[in-house]
């Protein structure tokens, strides 16, 4: 008598495409809006951006029912704080905040790769890249999901990272323009579009910066 | 279910004799569910057969069925995790009854619900095996959402279950339209159907269509699609290969 297997996974990967770009004084937070599973297409219109707190954007992608299911524990954790301590949460305690939340399911994940965008407390852009299990880091700017691998790269050509091994550590956000950077991830997502199927249909950008937040959208090839 | 083995080892992925429920498999299922938004509100249609592996042992199972005042759910996979769910929402929507304020469960409420319920579920590895269509019509907004066995859900203009997704979806992306009229949407759903029927070997040619509008539900009577096989190719099969097979 053999052991009976599972016959059905509990996770799926629905696509998708995520990335952060951090500025002196803002933040662009970007994904597509394609879900997929397997080779079919769900639907062409699904927002992978969630508002957490004022100055502070999730993007996620991964297994959907997953990571809907974190944006609500989060989004629930952060009204708590508000009741608590009268005060939006700051994007650098989000960080944290997501972090534990992951790790709290260590041994059953949210199969859900985030990127967290947002102002920190002088202003300045911040992001944070995760695995799926929490580990995290500060960076300048991030990308995570199905084009990660053909967009990073480029990123990395672009935004010219210092080393993180320098002394005194240089900082990470990129002295490009609001403008510019909007512009770059126009051209980052154009591409991931060309190679990765499940990247494409229709790309929503948030933007972060003093003045509010506020949201672009931009066509993508629909095959 | 003894398991044998010197190091036993219970891992959520492997049943033994202490949770034998987890692990599933679906017995009597239902196919494909599509379902469209058109001017006045949501059509469903699915046919009503109950398969028991390859047999298609109920030809009458109605797969399509109302929930409160302000939608309909359409359910394909295991037939009795549909019916055990219709016992969640008429518990779901009498305690909203008895709250009597005069409010009422919308469309986008109970696909929540059912959402939560379908993941929490999953997360038991205990699934409900069934994927879920929603559709309603709450103050004149329409509504059209999908859950699946594991939580994925989504809202759509049209959306499809199992080989729905395959066969119908690429007719509706082509040819769906905003302020389809009451018959252009039911010709568009037959049109799915049909190819349904002639693809997908589960299908039965016996279905039904459901409406969902401000005013009301209307599930149809079942009744049954024209196939055409008057294709030149079928008149005489063998010609051109006579002798092969």
């Amino acid at each position: 008598m053999t052991k009976q297997q599972a016959n059905w996974s509990p996770y799926d990967n629905n696509g998708g495409t995520c990335v952060a770009v951090a500025g002196a004084d803002y933040c662009v937070i970007a994904a597509d809006t394609r879900m997929s599973t397997g080779y079919n297409i769900l639907t062409r219109d699904y927002s992978k951006i969630i508002k957490l707190a004022d100055r502070c954007v999730m993007a996620s992608s991964g297994f959907q029912a997953d990571v809907r299911a974190l944006q609500k524990v989060l989004a629930s954790r952060h009204l708590i704080y508000q009741h608590q301590h009268n005060k939006q949460m700051s994007c650098p305690a989000m960080g944290q905040l997501l972090s534990n939340t992951l790790y709290y399911k260590r041994f059953f994940p949210y199969y859900s790769f985030n990127v967290l965008g947002g102002l920190d407390s002088e202003g300045k852009g911040c992001v944070f890249t995760y695995d799926a299990v929490g580990s995290y880091e500060r960076v300048g700017y991030s990308s995570q999901g199905s084009g990660a691998t053909l967009i990073m790269p480029f990123l990395d050509n672009q935004l010219k990272s210092p080393s993180p091994l320098l002394l005194p550590a240089k900082d990470a956000v990129t002295p490009l323009s609001e403008s510019e950077a909007i512009d770059l991830v126009k051209t980052c997502f154009a591409s991931a579009t060309e190679r990765d199927i499940y990247t494409g249909d229709k790309l929503e950008i948030v933007i972060l910066n003093g003045s509010g937040i506020r949201r672009e959208e931009m066509d993508l090839r629909k095959d | 279910l003894q398991v044998m083995d010197s190091a036993p080892v219970e891992n959520s992925l492997m049943s033994s004799e202490s949770d034998i429920q987890r692990t599933q498999y679906p017995y009597v299922t239902g196919t494909s569910v599509v379902g469209i938004k058109y001017k006045d509100g949501i059509l469903l249609a699915a046919d009503m057969g109950g398969s028991y592996g390859s047999t298609i042992r109920y030809k009458s199972v109605e797969r399509l069925k109302p929930v409160g005042k302000h939608s309909l759910l359409g359910a394909s996979g295991e037939i009795s995790d549909f019916q055990e769910i219709m016992k969640y929402l008429d518990e779901l929507i009498l305690y909203d009854n008895m709250w009597d304020d005069g409010n009422s469960f919308g469309p986008k409420e109970v696909h929540n619900y059912l959402t939560r319920v379908m993941y929490n579920r999953r997360n038991k590895f205990n699934p409900l095996w069934n994927s879920l269509v929603l559709g309603g019509v709450k103050n004149g907004q329409k509504y059209l959402g999908s859950v699946s066995m594991i939580g994925v859900h989504y809202e759509d203009n049209h959306v499809a279950t199992g080989f729905g997704n395959h066969l119908a979806r690429p007719i509706l992306r082509d040819e769906w339209h905003e302020n389809l009229s009451y018959e252009e949407g039911v010709k568009l759903l037959e049109k799915c159907m049909r190819v349904l029927l002639y693809r997908d070997r589960s299908a039965v040619n016996k279905l039904q269509i459901a409406k969902i509008t401000e005013e009301g539900v209307t599930i149809s009577q079942p009744y049954s699609l024209k196939t055409f096989w008057n294709f030149s190719a079928f008149q005489n099969p063998t010609v051109g290969a006579e002798g092969s097979w």
